[in-house]
C-alpha cells in the first residue's frame, strides 16, 4: 500500500481523497496554487506545495510543477480527482514515466475513452448500445454530411470528437440548418479542442441520464457499483443526482450493468469510471465514458456503503479487488445537490468571503464540502462550493430529508443555488421521478418568462 | 544568530500563542513579540541593529496571502527573489563546486543565484536586479514550492 499520495486537485475533491488517505493511514501531499493557500485540507495535509500561481494553467494544470512537486516530497501515488489533468493522457503517462502510480486507468485507456468517436466504437465492440449514428468521424464532403444525416433521421446532433462533457454539441432540426452546424461545430472544436473532428448522431427527445458506476482491479475483475439518474441538469451541468435511478427496472440495472462490467473486461479497465446513457423508451444509450471519479460518487456510496475513493487507491496499488458482484447491494435512495457559488437564478458566479455558514446534519446527512466560515472563494476556478447528499429508506424519505437539511444550510457572505435547490426538491415532476435532460432549462425557461 | 534558527523560533511564538519571547547566547540577543490584536495586521517595526534583534510578528494571519512562506516582513528588509517553481534548491553548480553567491555580495540583474531542480533538469535561477545579497533564506538542498522567497537583495 502506498504510504504517500500526492493530490493533484482543488476543493471538495481535495477533501474527499484526502480524508480517504486519512482513514488508510496514508500520508498526504497537496499541491495548491496561490489562491488556494489557505485552504482547509492544505491545513490538515502532512506536507503541502505551492506550485504556481491562481492561474489553472500555471498550476493545477502544470504537468512539470506537479510532477516536481512529488518528486521533491518522496510522493508514490498521484490521484487526480476530476476535471483538470484528470483525464489527460499525457499526464497520466508522464506519471508513471517519472516514477509514480497514476490512481486511474492506464494512459492507452484514457485515450481510448477521450476520443468520444472511438470510445463509441469500442463500446459497440464490446457490446454496449450505443445512440444510433455515423461508425465514424463526418467526412469532409458536404454530400456526405447530409447523407448521413437523411439516414439516422432528424432531428441529429453534432459532436466535437475531441470534447465531452457537454461541450462542443449542436441540435440540427432541418437539413437546411445542417450545414452551417457542422462547420460551426468544426470550428469551435478546433478552438477549443485543438480537434476539428465532428460526428453525428439521433437526438433523442426527451431523455434521461443514467450512468452506471464501474469498477475494475489489475487482475481483470471488474463489477458495477449500481446507477445514477443525473437527469437535472442546466446547460449539460449537472445539478442534482441521485441512486438508484427511479423508475428504473431491476432486471434492466442488472442487464446494463453487467454489459458494463464485461466493456471493462475487454478493455483492460483499471480503477473506477462510469458509463454514461441517455435512456428513453425503455432503451439504452451509450454517449461516453468518464475515465475518473466523478462529482456525484457520493450518492452511489450512500447506497452501497462502499468507499469508492479507497477503493480506487487500493486497485491502484495492486490489490485483487475482494468484492463480487453479489456483495454489491443496491439499499435505500440516495439525492446529491451541488452548491455552487452563483446566483441562484441568474447563475452568474459569486466570488468572495464567506460570512457565516452553517451546514446541516442528522440522520442520513452528508455534507461534502471544503467551505468554512471566513473562507475566501477564489474567482479562478468552478463555483463548486461542495455537496450536500441526503439519505433514506426509500426515496420519499431522502427527499424529506433534503428538504430539512437544505432549509438549516445558512451560507452568507456570497450567493448560492440553495434556494434554486430548495425549490426543485419541491417541485412535483421531480417529486414524482423521471424527468428528462430538458426539464430543468424548461422549467427555467417559464420562469423568466413569468416575470 | 542564523536565520534557520531565527525562522524556528518565529514558528514557535506564532504556534504557541507566547505573547514575547527574548533569547540571549552568548554575545547575541533576539526579542520577539506578538503585535497587534488578532485580525489586524500590523505593520511589523523595521529590523533593530546588527547584533540585537528584534522581530515583531503580525498579531494573526496576513489578510492577503502575498506572503507564501510566512516570512515576516520585518526580517526582508530588501527585495527578495521568489522561487518560480517546485524543485529542490542547490546553491552551486555541481555538489562540492563553488556557490554562486554568498552573503555580502554584490550581484547584477541577470547574474545566476542558484539552481532549482525539478524533474532531472538543472534550472539556472537569476538575480532580477542589482543589489547585494542580504540573506540566503533556504539551505542547500532543501525543497521549495513556487512563490517561496530563496535571497533578499538589497
Amino acid at each position: 500500500m502506498f504510504e504517500k499520495i500526492l493530490i493533484a486537485n482543488r476543493g471538495e475533491i481535495a477533501l474527499r481523497i484526502q480524508r480517504a488517505c486519512r482513514e488508510m493511514g496514508i500520508k498526504t501531499v497537496v499541491v495548491h496554487s496561490e489562491a488556494d493557500a489557505e485552504a482547509k485540507y492544505v491545513r490538515l495535509a502532512d506536507e503541502s506545495v505551492c506550485i504556481g500561481p491562481a492561474a489553472s494553467s500555471a498550476s493545477y494544470l502544470n504537468v512539470p510543477a506537479i510532477i516536481a512537486a512529488a518528486e521533491v516530497t518522496d510522493a508514490e501515488a498521484i490521484h487526480p480527482g476530476y476535471g483538470f489533468l484528470s483525464e489527460n493522457a499525457d499526464f497520466a503517462e508522464r506519471v508513471e514515466q517519472s516514477g509514480f502510480t497514476f490512481i486511474g486507468p492506464r494512459a492507452e485507456t484514457i485515450r481510448l475513452m477521450g476520443d468520444k468517436v472511438s470510445a463509441k466504437n469500442a463500446m459497440k465492440k464490446a457490446g454496449v448500445p450505443v445512440v444510433p449514428g455515423m461508425d465514424g468521424a463526418m467526412p469532409e464532403e458536404p454530400k456526405e454530411a447530409v447523407k448521413i444525416a437523411r439516414q439516422i433521421g432528424y432531428p441529429v446532433i453534432v459532436k466535437a470528437a475531441g470534447g465531452g462533457g457537454g461541450r462542443g454539441m449542436r441540435v440540427v432540426h432541418t437539413e437546411a440548418a445542417l450545414m452551417n452546424a457542422v462547420n460551426t461545430t468544426r470550428a469551435e472544436a478546433q478552438a477549443a479542442f485543438g480537434n476539428p473532428s465532428v460526428y453525428m448522431e439521433k437526438y433523442l427527445e426527451k431523455p434521461r441520464h443514467i450512468e452506471i458506476q464501474v469498477l475494475a482491479d489489475k487482475h481483470r475483475n471488474a463489477l458495477y457499483l449500481g446507477d445514477r439518474d443525473c437527469s437535472m441538469q442546466r446547460r449539460h451541468q449537472k445539478i442534482i443526482e441521485e441512486a438508484p435511478a427511479p423508475l428504473l427496472g431491476a432486471r434492466a440495472r442488472a442487464r446494463i450493468g453487467e454489459r458494463c462490467a464485461e466493456a471493462c473486461r475487454k478493455i483492460g479497465y483499471e480503477g473506477a469510471g462510469t458509463f454514461e446513457f441517455l435512456y428513453e423508451g425503455g432503451e439504452f444509450f451509450f454517449i461516453e465514458m468518464n475515465t475518473r471519479l466523478q462529482v456525484e460518487h457520493p450518492v452511489t456510496e450512500m447506497v452501497t456503503g462502499l468507499d469508492i475513493v479507497q477503493l480506487q487507491i487500493r486497485v491502484a496499488a495492486g490489490e485483487k479487488l475482494a468484492l463480487r458482484q453479489k456483495d454489491v447491494v443496491l439499499r435505500g435512495h440516495a439525492i446529491e445537490c451541488r452548491i455552487n457559488a452563483e446566483d441562484p437564478y441568474k447563475f452568474t458566479p459569486s466570488p468572495g468571503r464567506i460570512t457565516s455558514l452553517h451546514m446541516p446534519g442528522g440522520p442520513g446527512i452528508r455534507v461534502d464540502s471544503h467551505a468554512y466560515a471566513g473562507y475566501f472563494v477564489p474567482p479562478n476556478y468552478d463555483s463548486l462550493l461542495g455537496k450536500i447528499i441526503a439519505y433514506g429508506d426509500t426515496r420519499e424519505q431522502a427527499m424529506a430529508r433534503l428538504q430539512i437539511a437544505l432549509s438549516e444550510t445558512v451560507i452568507e457572505g456570497i450567493k448560492t443555488n440553495v434556494p434554486l435547490h430548495q425549490e426543485l426538491v419541491r417541485d412535483t415532476a421531480f417529486q414524482r421521478g423521471g424527468t428528462s435532460i430538458h426539464y430543468l432549462e424548461e422549467r427555467l425557461a417559464k420562469l423568466t418568462r413569468a416575470e | 544568530m542564523d536565520l534557520r534558527k531565527l525562522k524556528t523560533l518565529i514558528d514557535l511564538v506564532q504556534q504557541s500563542g507566547i505573547a514575547e519571547l527574548e533569547i540571549t547566547e552568548g554575545e547575541e540577543k533576539v526579542r520577539i513579540s506578538r503585535f497587534g490584536m488578532p485580525g489586524a495586521t500590523g505593520v511589523p517595526a523595521p529590523a533593530a541593529g546588527p547584533v540585537a534583534q528584534t522581530v515583531v510578528l503580525p498579531g494573526a494571519e496576513p489578510a492577503e496571502p502575498a506572503d507564501p512562506a510566512g516570512v515576516p516582513p520585518a526580517e526582508a528588509a530588501g527585495h527578495a527573489v521568489k522561487s518560480p517553481m517546485v524543485g529542490t534548491f542547490y546553491r552551486s553548480s555541481t555538489p562540492g563546486a563553488k556557490p554562486f553567491v554568498e552573503v555580502g555580495q554584490a550581484v547584477k540583474s541577470g547574474d545566476t543565484v542558484c539552481i532549482i531542480e525539478a524533474m532531472k533538469l538543472l534550472n539556472e535561477i537569476e538575480a532580477d536586479r542589482d543589489g547585494v545579497i542580504k540573506a540566503i533564506l533556504v539551505e542547500n538542498g532543501q525543497p521549495v514550492e513556487y512563490g517561496q522567497p530563496l535571497f533578499v537583495i538589497d
